[in-house]
């Protein structure tokens, strides 16, 4: 087996300086009850050339791969830059392992702290960490942190209901440990936004507010007020931020006053891979640093006095604090939190602001292409590139009529919010030409009128 | 190995010290045993004014790049004072003086009683030579 | 041996943090040529970004900055790691070939399924496989690492105590010598950690286990084999204890590497179990992650799983929410790209080959424990399988665990893991995994004992190594002290 170096011959060398005459006998101490008698029961061995075969015909069932898709809701399909995977794939930055040992690892360390200092400048906080599992992990992560460190204990988290419906349940799945609740401000259906007079939910027992930026209907809330009503009653201010290319033009959270700021990192140069693995961006400001979760590279000199990078404040981290610690994450999402960083040096300034720039004109070039058609969008608030349709019919059903037409047209709210059957969340990014955004809107207008 | 233990403080078995200001008032802090163990100190999170604090209560926590050590509070009472001015940019003191420059926070408590029930010093050398260390 | 010279003629890169290659105005990226003027008044002004501090770069510039860096980077396809617990094993190339076929990456994850089958269908016979291997009835793929699949395996337990009304189970007992992420991912449960105490031999001892087993206690976190690389050999008197009074068994699968394809945690009594597929199942370890912790689970928890799972339905793929789960631990379905790569691993292994991973793991590991004995000191000596705990108390002149391994980075090794776990002083634990050969080993072990050698005739040439890398000895104090976490220009 082309993973297994040692040949017969050395194994049986082996095998005699151990002192035992079989490789079985190495596993003397297992009791006999549970030793299997078989092998587990998985399909015959395949070669290289099988498993290719193999993969391609699974790949051929991924029809939807390949489909004009306007996709969002959460994950995003934007140009990714072909130099990040011809650097990611570099042995030494894929097959390394977690840098404890600064000297073996240099090149990981120099590039983490790079993404650190990126990742806090494009969020707009003081400091970032290496990276969490995904946006939603890094809300609840922020949630835990804010129940931890609140001076007055207070236990309500108040999150907008306009947020991803994964990352709502994750906050709850969480807090069921924690003993905290959560309060929900609801949708007001003109605006699509949080209404107004559910800010009033942020109260004096509030720990916490979190909410998605843009929300989960493509809307940005109204962020003064909510910051506002944070500030008022000293409740951590927690935005989401999902679609991250957004950060290109749109203010970003650490101008709000944002306690701590989380994100998904998938938008900034990373594939869809069926919603995984991407990355969960974490900030905050420089008062809150140790009490943050997750790794932290920080600059020192070696006896020399050579400038270089270490692994630092892990007496925060859960080798150490154990049953204190404030999480329990070791590994994190490492190669993906290096492939951000490519993205963002390679996007640049100039490169990101015109990504962002793009999106926001596709957005408004679908909504004037459904101007002929039965279609409208639901909403009047301002946006980035996610526009949700309201359309005279169930949305399931113009979706799958779409679908037959070779179009993946976007997610019918009522997959998550059964009460909104005539929604549809289309995406548009820069991947989109004009001529897509046109068949969608005339396979669209057959299906509906126009 | 022989480690500094003055005279005029009392001990607990954790190795915290206290000194006895008058009027309930009480300094606390860890021994030359501990800070000697403990490895460079890197942060001190201390409690903060005003805070009520429990007996053996972990109120205080030490770093160092390598571990995380819980101070335990020797007396029942209230935070009148913490020493971050000192130990924000120098936690480094808590090693180089820690019965002076190093102390860590005081309590107002509401009787002696809590002090009264520590070791003192003579008792604390013993239970050093104890540890054999 | 050095790891930072240009091979050809060694001139060493001393290559700055990117920022200071940034000039202005130089690109790296390539868009599609687009009046944009009329764009941003799409937005309020209130809510435009007034700066967008990221650097300048040519593509050029980014090329080389990320080359040269990699070049300060030991990984597994350079050199031997052999770091106990991690499973540092070969990340096969076919893996990641077939990671980014287009089929796989463009699939977006709110697809709907009747489009997506080939990748449903790769995650179901994925949970299956694992399910074979450790002998569980059902398993989910979402965890995204390790300490996340141990987060949702106590989820599972509490989960499965509070639906039985059992409420008074809030306490979870671990050995001494289990990983940090153990007691935290009770913490994170709301459970009360209880700490066991290890026998003289390095495991659990049965008596003291079972006088903790009061009907206050919900479950047993156990490791086997164990941090110290030692096998439980009462295992199954382990859990039956902990069945008898009521309590479940917890089993941390970083160490199955010893097992895989031997024996499985299921039959043993284990009722849920992480599996981490960046140590056993190949999948690389990106420099910190990604990962992948999928838990699988005994027949009485399943219906607590974190959602979702994928069930099959005739010859169709589903996605599909365990009836009572635990609920949602993240976004979409999990790690999917790493998931197909452990995929892709045990189709190459398949069933003639499964058992040999752990054979030669196991092998490779008592060769290098005979050969290492006599040099350094084994404190837990019995039952070990696929890796061996050593520690420094043999060696003279003050000589310790770390300077042992920054001497090992000058003989072109990356070193064990050190000083874990806490009940070996000075730990230094080897786990040299199945993918090594015996010449690799030789090399170790010639280094070894070279290291230990010196350490009596030449000290200082260990207690000041390391001398040929890059860097040497940072100043870790000073970085925790004063923390300079981001570059200020």
């Amino acid at each position: 087996m082309r993973y297994l170096p040692n040949t017969p011959a050395e194994v049986e060398e082996m095998l005699a300086a151990i002192g035992v005459t079989s490789l079985r006998d190495l596993f003397a101490c297992i009791p006999s009850e549970v030793l299997l008698k078989e092998p587990p029961a998985l399909p015959p061995a395949m070669s290289e050339m099988e498993i290719e075969r193999h993969m391609n015909e699974l790949g051929a069932q991924n029809t939807g791969a390949a489909m004009l898709s306007f996709l969002g809701g959460g994950c995003y399909r934007h140009y990714c830059p072909s130099l990040i995977d011809q650097m990611l794939i570099r042995s030494e930055f894929y097959t390394a392992y977690t840098p404890y040992q600064a000297e073996a690892s240099q090149g990981t360390l120099r590039a983490i702290f790079e993404y650190q200092t990126m990742v806090a400048d494009l969020l707009g906080m003081d400091v970032s960490n290496a990276s969490m599992y995904d946006g939603a992990t890094a809300a609840a992560e922020a949630m835990m942190m804010a129940l931890r460190n609140d001076r007055k204990k207070r236990t309500r988290i108040v999150v907008a209901s306009t947020i991803h419906p994964h990352y709502l349940e994750t906050l709850k799945t969480y807090l069921t440990g924690s003993g905290g609740e959560i309060a929900l401000m609801d949708l007001d259906h003109q605006t699509g936004r949080i209404a107004e007079r559910e800010l009033a939910k942020i109260n004096e027992d509030t720990a916490a507010v979190l909410f998605q930026y843009p929300n989960w209907f493509g809307i940005i809330e109204n962020l003064t007020a909510i910051a506002q009503a944070a500030s008022t009653t000293g409740a951590w201010l927690i935005p989401v931020v999902i679609e991250t290319t957004a950060l290109g033009v749109l203010t970003p959270p650490g101008a709000l006053g944002a306690d701590v700021a989380v994100g998904e990192g998938q938008p900034l140069g990373l594939p869809l891979n069926f919603g995984g693995p991407g990355v969960g961006l974490f900030a905050t400001k420089n008062e809150h640093v140790r009490k943050m979760p997750g790794r932290l590279v920080g600059k020192t000199v070696d006896r020399e006095g050579n400038e270089c990078f270490v692994l630092t404040l892990a007496a925060r981290e859960q080798h150490i604090k154990r049953e204190k610690a404030t999480s329990n994450i070791c590994t994190n999402q490492g190669l993906m939190a290096l492939a951000v960083a490519m993205y963002l040096a390679t996007m640049g300034k100039e490169g990101l602001r015109r990504v962002a720039l793009m999106n926001l004109k596709r957005r408004d070039m679908l909504i004037k292409a459904l101007a002929p058609t039965k279609a409208r969008p639901a909403f009047s608030g301002p946006a980035y590139n996610e526009v949700t349709i309201l359309l005279p019919m169930k949305a399931e059903e113009v979706v799958r009529q779409m679908a037959a037409e070779g179009i993946l047209a976007g997610i019918p709210a009522s997959r998550y919010h059964p009460v909104l059957e005539n929604l549809l969340i289309t995406a548009t990014t820069e991947i989109h030409t004009p001529a897509d955004i046109e068949r969608f809107a005339a396979t669209l207008a057959k299906i509906i009128g126009g | 190995m022989s480690y500094v233990v003055p005279s005029d403080l009392r001990y607990t078995k954790t190795h915290e010290w206290v000194k006895d200001l008058g009027g309930n008032h009480y300094r606390i802090g860890i021994t030359d045993y501990a800070s000697k163990h403990i490895g460079d100190v890197t942060y001190v999170s201390l409690p903060e004014v005003e805070n009520t604090l429990r007996r053996e209560e972990s109120v205080c926590v030490i770093e160092t790049v390598k571990s995380s050590e819980d101070v335990y509070n020797p007396i029942a009472g209230v935070v009148v004072a913490e020493n971050s001015a000192v130990l924000n940019d120098a936690p480094e003191t808590i090693n180089t003086d820690c019965y002076d420059e190093g102390w860590l926070y005081e309590v107002k408590a509401s009787s002696a009683d809590d002090y009264e029930s520590l070791m003192d010093a003579e008792a604390y050398k013993k239970f050093l030579a104890e540890l054999g260390d | 041996m050095t790891y930072s010279s240009n091979a050809i003629s060694d001139i060493k890169f001393r290559e700055e943090v990117i920022f200071e290659r940034s000039r202005r105005g130089r690109i790296a990226f390539s868009l599609p040529q687009e009046d944009l003027a009329d764009a941003e008044n799409l937005l309020p002004p209130d809510l435009r970004r007034e700066t967008l501090p990221l650097p300048e770069l040519s593509e050029v510039d980014v090329v080389r900055h990320y080359t040269r860096l990699s070049t300060y980077n030991f990984s597994i396809d350079h050199t031997f790691y052999p770091l106990g617990s991690c499973t540092m094993k070969y990340n096969p190339k076919i893996n990641e070939k077939v990671a980014r076929l287009s089929a796989f990456t463009d699939l977006h994850p709110e697809t709907p399924s009747a489009r997506a089958q080939g990748t449903l269908r790769m995650m179901y016979e994925l949970q299956a496989m694992l399910a074979e291997i450790g002998g569980f009835a059902a398993v989910s793929l979402a965890p995204a690492a390790g300490a996340h699949g141990e987060y949702a395996g106590l989820g599972i337990i509490r989960t499965y105590f509070q639906k039985k009304g059992d409420l008074k189970r809030k306490k979870v007992i671990i050995p001494d010598s289990a990983h940090g992420t153990n007691p935290a991912s009770c913490t994170l449960n709301g459970f009360e950690t209880v700490e066991l105490t290890s026998g003289p031999d390095g495991k659990v001892p049965l008596a003291s286990l079972k006088e903790m087993l009061t009907d206050e206690v919900a479950a047993l976190m156990l490791t086997n084999p164990n941090t110290l690389g030692v096998f439980e050999t009462d295992i199954c008197a382990i859990t039956k204890a902990c069945h008898d009074a009521g309590a479940l068994v917890y089993g941390d699968g970083a160490n199955l590497n010893a097992l895989i394809g031997i024996a499985r945690p299921g039959d043993m009594g284990i009722d849920v179990m992480h599996f981490n597929l960046h140590k056993t199942f190949s999948t690389p370890h990106g420099g910190g992650g990604p990962g992948a912790g999928p838990v699988g689970v005994a027949k009485h928890l399943v219906d607590f799983l974190p959602t979702p799972f994928v069930l099959k339905n005739g010859d169709y793929y589903e996605v599909a929410a365990p009836r009572e789960t635990m609920g949602r631990v993240r976004s979409f379905f999990g790690n999917v790209g790493i998931m197909l790569r452990a995929y892709v691993y045990l189709r190459e292994l398949g069933h003639e080959h499964i058992a040999t991973v752990a054979e030669h793991a196991v092998l490779n590991a008592n060769y290098i424990k005979a050969k290492l004995r006599g040099t350094y000191n084994i404190k837990y000596p019995n039952d070990t399988l696929h890796e061996v705990v050593f520690d420094d108390s043999k060696l003279p002149n003050h000589v310790t665990t770390m300077d042992v391994a920054k001497a090992l980075i000058d003989r072109g090794y990356h070193p064990p893991t050190v000083y874990f776990p806490l009940i070996v002083h000075g730990a230094l634990m080897v786990e040299p995994t199945e993918t090594e050969s015996k010449e690799t080993l030789d090399g170790f072990i010639a280094a070894m004992k070279d290291i230990a050698e010196k350490a009596a005739q030449d000290p200082q040439s260990i207690l000041s190594a390391p001398a040929k890398s890059h860097i040497k000895r940072p100043d870790e104090t000073q970085a925790a002290r004063k923390p300079i976490l981001t570059h200020k220009p």
